[in-house]
Parts: C-alpha cells; sequence; structure tokens
C-alpha cells in the first residue's frame, strides 16, 4: 500500500511525536497510523509523555539500607542463620520419572551415625497440598502428596527427609535410602499427553484445566479477511537461576514453628501448618532479604521438609539445596506449544485471532493454571483485536512441574504475536513498526475479555524511542555475517488476577526520636520492594531516608502484605503505606497546627520537621517549626497515638468471570513497553551475537529511576538468556544435566549493554500513578530477538532458544528449498 | 576423617580452626568462621559468589580445600572496608550508580573488579567485560555494574593525574 493511499484513508488520527520515524526494517517515512471508525471510537491522546510533577524524594535515584548492607556484603540471606544445635537437612528425590513405589527402605540411613531423622511420607500427618483452584473451565483439583509414598509422577520428586548433625552425614545418609520401583509407562510431551489413551499422569486426566476466550466471531472475520497468517511456535523450559538457590533454617521458638526461609510469599505459613496439622498461629514464617527469585520462590520450596524436619527433632535445622538439586527438582517455566492465525484487512489492520495454547505443566499443578490463564488474557498482545478466539490448556506430563516464572504466561506469547505481526508486515510489504501502529490499544479500547481499558496506553511512545535509541545500522563484520533488526512490543498485567481477594496493610510509627517505623509483610527478593516504601513515607512525612527502618516479611510481627508475586507489591503495599503515611499525618497534623498557631492545611513536613506554610501570613509559628521528636511528645500529652495501620483494598471489580467465554474482569491494569535490537548473525555457525540492545517501559511514574532501570535491564538480560541460551533439556523427563555450567545464562561478556529509557505517562493505579515493572520488563526480547534473526537471515526462528544449531538448521533448510528451485521470496516463510 | 588444625588468614587476622582434609575454603569461611559474604551459588566454580581474593586473586573458594591455603592472605568483601566500616570507593561506586539487585553476586562482583583495577591501571569497558565473565548476576543485566567499575577507575585515575600534576 502505498503513501498516498494510506494518507487517502478516512478517519485517520494523528499521534505526533517528536521522535524521530524508526530506521528500521527498510525505508519509508513513519506512516500516520489509521483506525476505523467501524471499529472503535478514535481515543484522547495516550502519551502525555513524562507528564509527572517532580517530587521531592519519590523519583530521586536514591541508594537505601538494602544496597547499602549489599555493597558491604553485610547483609543476611536465609543461608546465613546459625542456632545451637542446628542440624542438616537434605531431600531424598525420585531417580524415575514414572513409577509405583515398591518399597522405600531406610533402616540403613536411620542407623548411620550422626543421623538424626529419616522422614518419609507415612511421618506426615498430613500428606498432600492441593492447589487452590485457579476458576478454570473443568478445573481439576489434584493432590500433591508432600512425600511420595506409593507413586513417583517425576523424576526428583520428594520421598524422604534426612536430618543429621552435618551436611556431609546428611548427604551420606540419603545415599543410604532404599527406594524400589516398579517403572510405568510415562509421557513427557504435552502433545502426546493429549492423546486418547495416553498414560495418565493423575486418574482424572491429563488437562489440569482449559480456559476459553471468545469474543466476536473469530472463524467468520479470518473467512472474510483479506490476509490471514499462521504460525506455530514453541518455548522450553527454563531455569529461574536465582544466583541464592533455595534455602532457609527452621527451629521452634515458645512451641511456635519458625522457618526463616527464601520466599515469595510468607503466607505459605497457612499451607505448613495444614502439613504438620497445626493451629495457622503454631507456625511462623520469616522471609529473609532474598538473592533473586523470578518466581522460583512463589511455590513452596524447602518450607515443609524443614518444617518437617523441625518438627519431628525438635531442633534447629537448616537447608539448602544445592544447585543441581535446585536445577534438577525446582519449578520451571512453561514450555508452549503456540498455534496463531492471524486475519487482517489488506491495510494490515487486525480483524481477528484464534489462538491455541498448550502448557507443560509437569507432574503437578502449582501455578499452571494461573500461568495459561495469563497467556490466553495476553495472547492477542497491544493491539486491538475485534474477534477472537483463545483456547489454552495446561496439560499434565511426567516432566518436572512447571509453575510462575518472570512474565508468568504472558512471557511466552509475546514470541506467538510479535513473530505474527512482523509476518503481517511482511506479507503485506509494509514497515513492521507501522502495522503494529495502526492495531495499538489506546485508552478506552476494549480488550479481549472484554474490559475498557481505564488508564493511558503509552506503547507508541515506548515504540518510538526504542527503535530510535538503535541510532545508526552497523556494518557487517565480514562476508559471512548478516545484521539484523528487530524489535518487539508487549503488555503484562500489574496486580493479582481481581477476582481473588487482594489486600495489602502496612503500619507506620514516629518514633520518640522522630524516627519512623515501617512494618509490612511484603518479602523482598531484590528488587526494591523494601525500598520503595521507605521512599514512599518519606515523601508524604518528610523524613529522610537515613531515619527510616522497615521491617518486612514476618508472619507473627509484621501486617500482611499478600505475597510477592503477579507484580502487585509496588501497586498494593505501596498504595497501602502512602495512604497509611497520609492517614498518619492527619492524625498529628492537627496537634502540629495547634503548636505552630496555623490552620491544619498549612501544616507541612519536610526535613523531620513540621512548619507552618503560612507562616509570614499567620506570623505565629518560627520558621524552621518543631521536631517530629517534639510533635510525639505533643501528641502524647494529649493521647493521640502517631501509629498508623492501613489496609488497602484495590476498587473490587465485581462482575464476575465467564470461564465458556473467557468476557468479564481480569486484571487490575497493565504495563506496556517496545524492546529492540541489532544483531548480527553468523551464516557459517549459526551464531547470534546481539550488538544493540534497547529497553523502553512506560512505568507511569518512576519512584526510584535507578531501580527501574535495574529491573528494565535486568529483565532484558534474562530474556536475552532465555531468547539465545537457555534451555533445560530432559530426556523422558529426566533433565540431561544438572550443572549450572551446563545452564547457559548470560555473563557479562556475552551481551551488550543494555540501553533503558523510561517512558513516564503519569497514568498507572500504583501510588503516585506508578505501574508495576517486574514482570513487563523480560517478555520483549525473544520475539525482538526473533525478529532481528530473521531481518538478519530472511528465515524466521520459531522454536526458543535461538541456539546456532537451531539457525544453522534454518539456513540449511532454506539451502534444500533454494536447491529445488523452490525458494519462497518471504521471509519467514520457512516454516 | 580425622580433622586438621589449620591457620586461615583473612581480612588480616588469623583464624585458628579445625577442619576436615576435604574441607572447602567456602564453608570453612562461611559456616565455621562466619563470613557471610562468601557465599554458595553452585559449587561448581561458575557463578563466582563465593569469590574470595587469595593473595589478591581473585578465585572461587569452592574449588579450594582450607587446607591448601594455610598462611596465605584471603580477602573477603568485608575486608575492602576502611576505619568505621567506612565504604571503600568502589564500593561507593556501586552504590551510586546502582550495580546492585538482590545483591547475592555482589562481593564476587566486586572482589573481581577489586582484582583488576590492583593488575591493571586503566582497563577498558571491554577488559572489565570479560574480567567479570566469571562472576554470574541474573538481576542487574550488567549494565550498572559495568558502569560502577568503570567510574571506579575514571575517578581514579583522575585522581593520580591531580595527585601527578
Amino acid at each position: 500500500m502505498s503513501d498516498a493511499a494510506l494518507a487517502a484513508m478516512p478517519g485517520g488520527q494523528i499521534v505526533v511525536s517528536e521522535v524521530p520515524p524508526p530506521s528500521i526494517p527498510g525505508p519509508g517515512v513513519a506512516e500516520p497510523p489509521s483506525r476505523s471508525p467501524e471499529t472503535r471510537e478514535p481515543q484522547g491522546a495516550d502519551t502525555p509523555a513524562s507528564a509527572v510533577a517532580p517530587m521531592r524524594v519519590v523519583g530521586q535515584p536514591v541508594a537505601h539500607h538494602d544496597f547499602i548492607e549489599k555493597v558491604k556484603g553485610s547483609i543476611l540471606y536465609a543461608a546465613d542463620w546459625e542456632l545451637p544445635g542446628m542440624l542438616y537437612g537434605r531431600v531424598v528425590r525420585a531417580t524415575v520419572s514414572s513409577a509405583r513405589i515398591v518399597s522405600i527402605y531406610t533402616e540403613k540411613a536411620r542407623a548411620l551415625r550422626g543421623v538424626a531423622a529419616v522422614l518419609t511420607g507415612e511421618d506426615v500427618p498430613s500428606n498432600q497440598l492441593v492447589e487452590q483452584s485457579a476458576g478454570g473451565f473443568g478445573e481439576l483439583l489434584v493432590a500433591m502428596p508432600i512425600l511420595a509414598r506409593d507413586r513417583v509422577r517425576y523424576a526428583g520428586e520428594p520421598i524422604a527427609l534426612v536430618a543429621a548433625e552435618t551436611q556431609q552425614i546428611a548427604d551420606d545418609a540419603a545415599e543410604l535410602v532404599q527406594v524400589e520401583y516398579e517403572e510405568l509407562p510415562g509421557v513427557f510431551d504435552p502433545g502426546a499427553a493429549l492423546l486418547p489413551g495416553a498414560p495418565l499422569v493423575h486418574d482424572d486426566g491429563n488437562v489440569l484445566t482449559s480456559w476459553h476466550i471468545q469474543r466476536g466471531d473469530a472463524q467468520a472475520a479470518l473467512a472474510a479477511a483479506d490476509v490471514v497468517i499462521e504460525g506455530e511456535y514453541r518455548t522450553q523450559h527454563a531455569e529461574h537461576a536465582s544466583l541464592e538457590p533455595e534455602a532457609g533454617v527452621g527451629w521452634i521458638e515458645n512451641d511456635v514453628v519458625t522457618l526463616r526461609v527464601s520466599t515469595q510469599i510468607i503466607e505459605h505459613a497457612t499451607q505448613i501448618a495444614e502439613i504438620l496439622k497445626l493451629p495457622v498461629n503454631k507456625v511462623r514464617v520469616i522471609a529473609a532479604y532474598m538473592g533473586g527469585s523470578f518466581g522460583g520462590k512463589e511455590g513452596m520450596t524447602v518450607e515443609p521438609y524443614l518444617a518437617l524436619l523441625v518438627w519431628k527433632t525438635r531442633r534447629p535445622v537448616r537447608m539448602i539445596w544445592s544447585r543441581q538439586e535446585s536445577i534438577l527438582a525446582s519449578t520451571k517455566g512453561h514450555p508452549f506449544i503456540m498455534r496463531y492465525r492471524t486475519g487482517a484487512t489488506n491495510d494490515g489492520r487486525i480483524v481477528a485471532q484464534d489462538i491455541d495454547l498448550i502448557g507443560d505443566a509437569g507432574a503437578y499443578p502449582y501455578k499452571s493454571a494461573r500461568v495459561m490463564f495469563y497467556a490466553a488474557a495476553l495472547s492477542c498482545g497491544p493491539y486491538f483485536t475485534p474477534n477472537v478466539s483463545v483456547r489454552s490448556r495446561a496439560v499434565f506430563t511426567n516432566n518436572v512441574p512447571t509453575s510462575a516464572f518472570r512474565g508468568f504466561g504472558a512471557r511466552q506469547v509475546t514470541l506467538g504475536y510479535e513473530s505474527q505481526m512482523d509476518r503481517l508486515a511482511e506479507t503485506l510489504a509494509m514497515d513492521k513498526a507501522d502495522v503494529r501502529r495502526r492495531n495499538f490499544l489506546h485508552k478506552g479500547d476494549v480488550i479481549p475479555t472484554g474490559e475498557t481499558l481505564e488508564t493511558a496506553v503509552a506503547v507508541g511512545e515506548t515504540l518510538e524511542r526504542a527503535l530510535a535509541r538503535l541510532e545508526e545500522p552497523s556494518a557487517p563484520s565480514g562476508p559471512s555475517k548478516r545484521v539484523g533488526r528487530g524489535f518487539a512490543c508487549n503488555m503484562q498485567p500489574y496486580g493479582r488476577t481481581v477476582w481473588f481477594p487482594d489486600s495489602a496493610s502496612a503500619w507506620l510509627s514516629i518514633q520518640a526520636d522522630g524516627t519512623l517505623l515501617i512494618r509490612s509483610g511484603v518479602a523482598d527478593v531484590g528488587g526494591g520492594q523494601a525500598a520503595s516504601l521507605c521512599q514512599i513515607a518519606s515523601e508524604i512525612l518528610g523524613v529522610s531516608l537515613e531515619r527510616i527502618s522497615v521491617y518486612i516479611g514476618d508472619t507473627a510481627l509484621t501486617p500482611p502484605a499478600g505475597g510477592t508475586f503477579a507484580t502487585r507489591v509496588l501497586y498494593m503495599s505501596g498504595n497501602a503505606i502512602m495512604q497509611a503515611a497520609l492517614k498518619l499525618r492527619g492524625l498529628v497534623a492537627p496537634v502540629a497546627a495547634e503548636a505552630l498557631g496555623c490552620p491544619v492545611a498549612e501544616v507541612v513536613f519536610e526535613d523531620g520537621r513540621v512548619k507552618a506554610a503560612g507562616k509570614s501570613a499567620s506570623g505565629g509559628a518560627p520558621e524552621e517549626g518543631i521536631s517530629l521528636g517534639e510533635l510525639v511528645r505533643l501528641c502524647e500529652a494529649r493521647s493521640v497515638d502517631p501509629t498508623t495501620l492501613y489496609v488497602f483494598h484495590p476498587d473490587a471489580k465485581r462482575r464476575g468471570f465467564d470461564t465458556e467465554t473467557g468476557q468479564g474482569a481480569s486484571f487490575p491494569d497493565y504495563s506496556y513497553g517496545t524492546h529492540a535490537a541489532e544483531v548480527e548473525v553468523d551464516l557459517e555457525t549459526g551464531e547470534v551475537e546481539v550488538l544493540k540492545y534497547a529497553t523502553c517501559h512506560d512505568v507511569g511514574r518512576a519512584i526510584n529511576p535507578l531501580r527501574v532501570e535495574g529491573q528494565m535491564q535486568g529483565g532484558a538480560m534474562q530474556g536475552l538468556g532465555y531468547a539465545l541460551m537457555e534451555e533445560i533439556n530432559l530426556d523422558e523427563g529426566k533433565i540431561a544435566s544438572s550443572l549450572l555450567a551446563d545452564y547457559l545464562i548470560p555473563t557479562s561478556d556475552d551481551m551488550p549493554d543494555v540501553m533503558a529509557d523510561i517512558v513516564e505517562s503519569g497514568e498507572g493505579k500504583g501510588p503516585m500513578n506508578a505501574r508495576g515493572i517486574g514482570e513487563a520488563v523480560i517478555g520483549n526480547a525473544a520475539p525482538t530477538i526473533a525478529n532481528a534473526v530473521a531481518d538478519a537471515i530472511g528465515f524466521r526462528p520459531t522454536q526458543l532458544p535461538i541456539t546456532p544449531e537451531r539457525v544453522l538448521a534454518l539456513l540449511d533448510a532454506a539451502d534444500g528449498i533454494s536447491a529445488s528451485g523452490s525458494v519462497s521470496s518471504v521471509p519467514g516463510a520457512s516454516w | 576423617m580425622s580433622l586438621q588444625q589449620v591457620t586461615l588468614q583473612v581480612n588480616g587476622v588469623a583464624h585458628e580452626i579445625s577442619v576436615a582434609p576435604d574441607a572447602l575454603l567456602l564453608d570453612a569461611l562461611h559456616d565455621q568462621l562466619g563470613f557471610k559474604d562468601v557465599r554458595y551459588g553452585c559449587g561448581e566454580g561458575v557463578c563466582g559468589t563465593c569469590t574470595v581474593l587469595l593473595d589478591g586473586e581473585a578465585v572461587s573458594s569452592c574449588l579450594v580445600y582450607a587446607v591448601q591455603v594455610e598462611f596465605r592472605e584471603i580477602t573477603t568483601l568485608a575486608g575492602l572496608l576502611g576505619e568505621d566500616e567506612s565504604l571503600h570507593p568502589l564500593q561507593e561506586t556501586f552504590l551510586r550508580l546502582g550495580g546492585t539487585q538482590c545483591g547475592f553476586c555482589t562481593p564476587g562482583v566486586i572482589l573481581t573488579a577489586y582484582s583488576l583495577a590492583q593488575r591493571t591501571p586503566r582497563p577498558t569497558r571491554e577488559e572489565i567485560r570479560y574480567e567479570l565473565g566469571g562472576s554470574l548476576c541474573r538481576c542487574t543485566g550488567y549494565t550498572k555494574i559495568l558502569d560502577a567499575v568503570e567510574s571506579y577507575l575514571e575517578d581514579r585515575a583522575f585522581a593520580s593525574e591531580e595527585a601527578r600534576s
């Protein structure tokens, strides 16, 4: 389609951008996006770029308490706790993928000197854990044993526990536990697991749940579409590979089973109590500052095993999973099989998506049902799609269980929809950025679940900025090298699925000396969860960061915050602390006003003091006001408590969700972004070198730009590993290598610097209009690289990771087609 | 297995401990002597979180037996701190430029960078990138780590030029 033809189209709304048009791919000036008035109303501006008013602490790139402890090396992680008489724990795991357990013989292990306990399923008071239903269609409720007694469903499944005087003795004893198996047929591919007659992983069937989203009439729209793009894409088992392995120390204190562990969710105390058949108030979970998690510590890891060993031995126990145990048995990110049929008009407007998603859940539910809901709900990406038909299934296999992994299903589908967008552009010979501009969602648009977007959709701004960061194209470094560019846009929810009631509490107190104390039950995974609370409280109460202490993650002592997952902490606990600080200010301001001789409305909180803003008018109080310590004393004299608890409940969308049509309320809000890359592909070796990489996301408002950039750069890097290097290889359910040396994650020497560009639309549902950003930042990387490789070599990778072997296979297949004289002129037609 | 007496010289202080001949330096430092800035990450010598300086050279303490390093100078990250636990200028730049997130890799990263800075007056960003290849970080994407190391080296070079002139 020509520029003239585009310009002549009716109903065009021109989005003006200050950023020059993108240089990729191909020639041409950025064309104004056109919108069809038949499908939706044109909307107002989405991108009031960086439209946030400056604040005094929020928005500053300040270092916090946790950073200081970290650069000193003095912060204590879960493995760093020691108690007198501490034992060392070890899990005995299944060595086969699918079997009946004939017998478990523990006598030799028990007889080893220094062994304090050997436990099997018989010793577990309530030997099952049932994952709370996600609410999916036909969802199975499957009990997972804490320690397998009669049936093994994956290699690595826990069967017995050992506690001993030293780690060496515990490890030796674990070797002495003898398990006799009668091996059973297993199923290791989710496609095979769906076939009639496939071995059943669980008696009720191999489909954990099936989500459906139906909007409009996708089949009719596809039949009427000018062009239909069909594609299949696959992702791999991915390891979180937090540098800190799963770890913790447990003990009994005041008759309470107490665990100090590396966990995203201290609320697991409830499940631990169920397993031990104890009242919930007899289990206490403390979350140490974590050495990373990325979803890998969202489910319980060491907790039930530590709790059982502590409860049985009545002694402190430490358990650290070795790296190899972690790779062998920890939950993984889901492999997906994604089939897309995308219908569009000749001018590049999407009319329909027909999408089928299959996720390998492995042997037990964990969060698979929820992951596949995220995948379904986000499968059309940040594009207006009037007709949608999605089916998304979580399928049991005898592989290692899969669960939460940064991006949570929305990560995988970006490869699907962004590969499809590039192919649509290629098929229509359109500019790839233009095709996206033409279809971007805008505030007020209706998404596939039937909901209306309530905040700005600044994805267009992120696209322009990310592309601009690549600057001039690089020349290939040799005759066998090809340079290509790619980019990918995304959207990712922040906050829990709204049909789960959610709340977060924060407690604040001004101490006698004017310092501030925060208590909040958040777990800090390393992303600054605690620090952002301090920064928000500092902004509102005018207390400097050095004079704020924050206590987090303790079911006994901190008010519940609900867990660190679903990019919910800034949104939920950030709002809670903001409201708590405002409430506290409201409590003490009248006392201050009285002392300062000014109206309450004129009391300002700054520099650790309260002052009268309209001092010259009222003429009363001294300019320096009074210190917060003095204010506390005045409050005490008036029986005003300078302490407050606030419980934040987000606006509940109570209109429900229809699991047959997929229409209803899903997520509170979304974050949007674009990544762009330039790569060089070596046609002889298949190696892909990333030359330039840019990430740009709308964060609403950056509470701490240093930390936001860090999230963006780190998420991009983790995504690059996922795109190019990382894969857990399984052979009949057994992990081929449990060495970190064989699970390649990016090193500093593997990838270029990540250029980060923050967009602040000033619209988000978090505190001060912030958006959650922890998960949004990873999903774009894989399609960005896939699109760049396709641009470089003319053939499209559709399976992750894009290893040299896979690139060579694409090139070899292309050679074969060439030799037979039927080479396709359309890049990406190789599959 | 019989225990052996060894003297480990850590951050300028001699510690006498009993260890098995196959006890790893990592475990002796972390579990026996309480140096919690030396951290287990993989046990394969791949990740770098257990890095210490051995006579100034960065090594993975999970690949060294405690009995091998008697009387050699062992430095952990805490050993870079000055009087009253004041931060080393390299730690200051990590703090200022956000070269840490979860912090688990940070001791190994800073010690490796420190070792490079001791050997080489003014390494390029690419040399820093290569040198830090054995210190995995899963959070930062490395960009801010490289920024911090580079900034420290620039400041140091500037300071020494100032001193000369």
